[in-house]
């Protein structure tokens, strides 16, 4: 196999599997840590003993999740420059603002109050307190913010220039990086959060109610926890009908692939269930899917807010075809793409010739040059229109795992709300218990298929249209990266045992306590 | 306000960022004297002395790496790229440091306390030795070339290469490094001892342990510190001819580090008035029956040093990461860093952090006001 293939895929493989682990820790900090500051402040407003026990029971759990949160977090940073070099010098310029704004303006502030969170209790006021945690819940969020900024720009690359001097994009608009695509990810990743953390409340609770355990602590968690679950998941519905807009304005490619869509046509209908046709190519005749069902007018409705809107699907993409009133018009295809990459690259390897020999017509020729073509410099690197198609299955699928998922916690939330206000329902209704403690798992589920689709859904890009990862790598043998690989997969499935293990024996002991009142 | 201001002010920023972390490396210091603390209850002590603190140093050393990426992305993509193994190992020490403490007594923490302390102790020396290593590369240099013309290269399209085909091990076993991460690991040894008889009461004979622990630590980072001292005074560094983001010529100088403190005369202020300061809290905190206040001006000092430490390597036209193969590939502040945009940006950002700094400090000494003793930690419903 070619070394700088295996490099690639090994450097892919290796940045999924930390960003999977990592995203297993961090919505759980995000969701808890909020909830664990609305319950300080109501025991700090109420001054009743069962928000403190809440408090304090919920706030242990966040605590044996955060420290697992942050070691796979530093390996995400530094990974951008261990095994994404290449990516680290092209864009750095851009993307490494927002880390080191998020070092400064967030992780300061989760370290330093996480521990007066943590340790404070005896230590400081008990309003001090309270701001600690809220601090902490903010640093979080913040953390996020930053985090999802630089995700977002690298799908949709503003606020920068290519400085073929420095062979290098640098910035030029720094709030450019707020885009559109920016804050619906943050908040729609945020509110995710609160609802996984929902989830997990509810399911922990259920097992106390099941166990007849502490069952007025359990029904107050699942109170809290349905309302501010229920509350995170219609936001994150909300935002996520924003991202899916972004996505058919700057990312066609990536809905065609959720979609599994190839010929698309106005007022295009939502592939509800399908099973896709594994034959199918971009440039075949096949058809799409070997069995669907579909809703009228969806995917237009979803993606453009207009129900007779035309989505292109991946062959009309490709050939650059596109339907604005009813008139089909013609877009850039992507062979034509593929050469005007190829002529931007060529351009600015004329512009260095050009600089070497200190001749400034010819750099301004091969500037102008560059400037025409630079939209798809990354598309040089390619010699066969296929490299630019993501893989079509792995979206496709996690897609609709998110997306049924969604909907089934909707109703979750529903239910268990319902049930919970009704007297001894929740705590008679085992089938809810169950349910409840089975959906926990799902709820991680979910929250990694909607990582998924972002993330495979965007390949082969690690810049959209600039920087395809082949091109992003480190000068590493790829033996290396093998090795790395399969001991950061040891290392974190070693660690995510233990973290299983000790949430269940800490909840399991907790639950023999009285979490009512600490004077029993 | 012109680029070189502004590529100055954040290889400041990166050296203050330094010299806290090596102060705030205590943490370590203190990891690495788990296996043989005495009984399991100085080691509970130990740990969570230390594991107060612990998210600090941790932070620090990301917002270290933050600001290089953000400043400087060629260093990041040149060393981080290229010397792998050694980024990789300090990387390793620190992932299994972060859940230690907080797992390490928890029921159910499947491999039992002992596998959590050893995790600990190889993140106390390992990740001291290594981070000494690293820092040490920026005066004795590193094995690469840099060519931004490879970016076209569809076949092999890394502008950083990696001469050296074991890609970090040969920087991890280069025994000028070593000195420095060792003198590091007693250093931050030296300094757990103080902050441990400032932050713990209630114990006189583990007060004792920890003075001779500080007096036989400190002896060994000294020797080692001058030692490193003597190499980078005497050494043959490199000066910019000409610099630009696109080419830079260098050439030769001996006492290349000599000549950089005599000609940035605060540098030399910092590294005498540093030294003084770690020398005068070592003696006094050893010496005297019940001094506890030695961490305050060792950790000082130690920050000074290492602020002297990096201005003498990256100013005075000073490449801060020399190339061993390509001396024309070295990086300089010039060279290596972000555009003037970019620095501007994060630069109205960093008005901010004195603001860090007091909310930091305020939250130390809210939380260190009571201190740690066998009693408090009984008591306490959070401990490790």
């Amino acid at each position: 196999m070619n070394d700088l293939t295996t490099v690639v895929d090994w450097s892919r493989w290796q940045f999924a599997l930390t960003a999977i682990y990592h995203w297993l820790f961090v919505p759980l900090t995000l969701g808890l840590s909020v909830l664990v500051a609305i319950m300080e402040s109501l025991y700090l407003k109420t001054k009743s003993e069962k928000w403190l026990l809440a408090t304090k029971f919920w706030m242990r759990l966040f605590g044996i999740n955060f420290a697992i949160g942050v070691a796979t977090g530093i390996i995400l940073e530094f990974e951008f420059g261990t095994n994404w070099s290449n990516y680290s010098w092209f864009v750095g310029d851009i993307f490494g603002a927002p880390l080191a704004i998020e070092g400064i303006l967030a992780f300061f502030m989760e370290s330093t109050f996480v521990a007066v969170m943590f340790f404070g209790w005896n230590k400081v006021s008990p309003r001090f307190h309270l701001a600690a945690t809220w601090l902490t819940a903010i640093g979080a969020s913040i953390s996020a913010l930053w985090i999802l900024v630089a995700n977002a720009w690298m799908q949709y690359p503003v606020g920068m220039e290519f400085d073929p001097e420095q062979m290098r994009n640098v910035m030029d608009n720094f709030w450019d990086l707020f885009s559109g695509i920016a804050v619906n990810k943050f908040f729609h990743a945020v509110f995710s959060g609160w609802a996984l953390a929902g989830v997990f409340v509810i399911g922990v609770s259920c097992w106390f109610l099941w166990k007849k355990r502490n069952q007025e602590f359990a029904l107050l968690s699942i109170k809290s926890a349905a309302w501010f679950g229920l509350a995170g998941l219609l936001l994150t519905m909300y935002t996520g009908d924003g991202s899916a807009v972004e996505v058919t304005k700057h990312q066609p490619m990536k809905l065609a692939a959720m979609e599994g869509l190839y010929h698309g046509q106005e007022g295009q209908g939502f592939t509800a269930v399908a099973i896709l046709n594994p034959d199918k190519d971009w440039d075949n005749d096949e058809n799409e899917y070997i069995f669907e069902i579909a809703i009228p007018k969806m995917l237009s409705i979803l993606g453009r807010h207009d129900a007779n809107a035309f989505i292109p699907g991946i062959t009309d993409i490709i050939e650059g075809r596109d339907i604005i009133n009813g008139d089909t018009v013609n877009t850039i295809s992507y062979a034509e793409r593929i050469e005007r990459g190829k002529l931007a690259q060529a351009a600015l390897r004329n512009y260095d010739a050009a600089m070497e020999k200190g001749d400034t017509s010819a750099m301004q020729a091969a500037k102008d040059e560059l400037a025409k073509n630079f939209q798809f410099f990354g598309y040089g690197y390619f010699d066969n229109v296929k490299e630019a198609i993501p893989p079509v299955g792995v979206t496709f699928w996690t897609f609709r795992i998110m997306c049924f998922l969604g909907g089934y916690f909707l109703l979750f939330f529903v239910v268990v709300l319902f049930l919970v206000y009704r007297t001894h329902l929740m705590e008679k209704a085992t089938w809810i218990q169950w349910i409840a403690m089975l959906s926990v798992p799902l709820m991680w589920v979910c929250s990694e298929a909607g990582w998924a689709v972002a993330e495979v859904g965007r390949q082969p890009w690690t810049v959209q249209d600039l920087l395809p990862t082949k091109a992003a790598i480190s000068d590493i043998p790829a033996s290396s990266v093998i090795v790395t690989f399969w001991l950061f997969a040891v290392v974190f499935t070693v660690l995510l045992i233990a973290e299983v293990s000790i949430m269940c024996r800490q909840i399991s002991k907790e639950s023999q306590k009285n979490l009512s009142t600490s004077k029993a | 306000m012109t680029l070189e201001f502004f590529q100055a002010y954040w290889w400041l920023i990166v050296s203050v960022l330094g010299g806290v972390l090596v102060f705030l490396l205590f943490v370590q210091g203190g990891q690495s004297m788990l296996l043989n603390a005495g009984s399991d209850l100085r080691r509970d002590l130990i740990v969570n002395s230390m594991g107060q603190k612990w998210e600090l140093t941790f932070t620090t050393l990301v917002v270290f790496g933050g600001a290089m990426f953000a400043s400087f992305p060629l260093f990041y993509s040149t060393s981080f790229g290229g010397a792998y193994w050694l980024w990789i190992c300090i990387l390793f020490s620190f992932i299994v440091q972060a859940v230690s403490y907080e797992f390490r007594r928890k029921k159910g923490n499947v491999y039992g306390t002992r596998t959590y302390d050893i995790f600990l102790f190889i993140n106390g020396c390992v990740g001291c030795i290594l981070l000494g290593v690293a820092v040490s590369m920026f005066f004795f240099g590193g094995s690469f070339t840099v060519s931004r013309g490879s970016l076209l290269d569809g076949a092999a399209p890394v502008v950083s290469h990696w001469d050296n085909p074991s890609h970090g091990f040969e920087a991890i076993f280069n025994w000028k490094n070593l000195i420095l991460g060792v003198a590091v690991l007693f250093l931050a040894r030296m300094q757990a001892c103080l902050y441990m008889m400032n932050n713990i009461v209630d114990d006189p004979s583990f007060f004792s342990t920890l003075k001779a622990k500080a007096l036989v630590n400190g002896g060994i980072f000294v020797v080692f510190f001058l030692w490193f001292l003597a190499m980078l005074l005497t050494a043959t560094g490199y000066t910019v001819i000409s610099d630009s983001f696109r080419s830079t010529v260098v050439e030769e100088e001996p006492f290349k580090y000599f000549h950089n403190y005599c000609t940035i005369w605060q540098a030399a202020i910092m590294l005498l008035l540093g030294v003084a300061l770690v020398l005068m809290g070592w003696g006094r905190s050893v010496f005297s029956k019940k001094y506890t206040k030695g961490i305050w001006w060792t950790g000082t000092g130690t920050f000074f040093v290492v602020v002297s430490l990096f201005c003498v390597a990256g100013f005075n036209n000073t490449p801060f990461y020399p190339s061993l193969t390509d001396p024309s590939s070295s990086l300089t502040i010039v060279n290596a860093s972000s555009s003037e945009f970019t620095l501007k940006v994060m630069s109205i950002v960093s008005i901010l952090v004195p603001f860090v700094l007091g909310y930091i400090a305020y939250v130390w000494y809210s939380m260190d006001k009571k201190k740690l003793s066998p009693e408090a930690l009984e008591k306490s419903d959070h401990k490790y």
